[in-house]
């Protein structure tokens, strides 16, 4: 088997499953192919051996974020039967202003050369290593990193009350 | 060293992550529900992340991937907040259309 066919499927799955993100017409397809779109990038985590990465995107993104997006989506969409879009026009331009921007990011890199790979520190991405740096010189902010979670928390239940007498 | 990267070019990644960043700004531009749009956001935000993986990975050193965790929790908290305030645009205005949203236009 050739060993780089895993890559090239997930990338096709990646790439299919973000444009129909975009091009659903109902807003809970887009949700479930986003779920999908972010297990594909999981898969990539995977294949460059960055497995702690692997764990937290799926239970951050596969398993908190979406399910947050569903049921936002079910708070705010449940009876609406069409939901608007804009004309074909407009649509045209969003894609051809994307597209210019993708040419652009590419060309940018086209004639970039390519350094060989550093192979003599194939486990970077493992649990203990990155415990390791998390605990160790990135200490401060992981911790920080807490605060912030606690302020946003705390600011999205004071959004999302009624109403504040 | 059994890594993707030995069959993988680097190349390839940035190209991939180019091209779900630019699907991403498409579905920004292209949409008019602000959910979807921020689910686009969230798109781009993952396309860096895998680059920036694959960087981490390519060079050996774990700063990158220390980064990406950073960005997942930012990117969490900023979700929660966002989605507060969609659902308080909802509560107040009945609507998440953004072309609704235009009470700031000159």
């Amino acid at each position: 088997m050739n060993p780089s066919l895993p890559f090239f499927v997930l990338a096709t799955l990646s790439v299919f499953s973000a444009l129909m993100v975009v091009l659903s017409r109902k807003p809970v397809h887009s949700v479930l192919y986003l779920i999908f779109c972010f297990f594909t990038i999981g898969g990539h985590y995977l294949l460059l051996n960055a497995q702690f990465l692997f764990a937290v995107h799926i239970i951050v993104y596969a398993g908190a974020i979406m399910v947050l997006f569903l049921f936002t989506l079910m708070f705010i969409n449940m009876n609406k039967e069409l939901e608007p879009h804009k004309t074909n026009l407009l649509k045209g331009a969003a894609t051809v202003a994307a597209g210019c921007l993708l040419l652009v990011m590419v060309g940018v890199t086209k004639g970039a050369e390519t350094l060989a790979a550093n192979s003599n520190r194939a486990d970077v991405g493992t649990v203990a290593n990155l415990g390791k740096a998390l605990y160790g010189q990135y200490l401060l902010p992981f911790e920080l990193i807490s605060i912030l979670l606690l302020a946003a928390m705390v600011g999205a239940v004071l959004l999302g009350k009624k109403s504040v007498e | 060293m059994n890594s993707i990267l030995q069959y993988i070019p680097l190349n390839y990644y940035v190209a991939l992550a180019a091209i779900l960043f630019a699907i991403g700004v498409m579905g920004v531009l292209f949409r008019r529900n602000a959910i979807i749009i921020f689910m686009c956001i969230e798109l781009m935000l993952n396309a860096v992340n895998m680059l920036l993986t694959a960087f981490s990975t390519f060079h050996g050193d774990e700063s990158g991937q220390v980064m990406v965790f950073f960005i997942m929790a930012v990117a969490a908290a900023e979700v929660a907040v966002g989605l507060a305030i969609l659902v308080m645009i909802y509560n107040n205005i009945r609507t998440v259309d953004i072309d609704e949203l235009n009470k700031l236009k000159g």
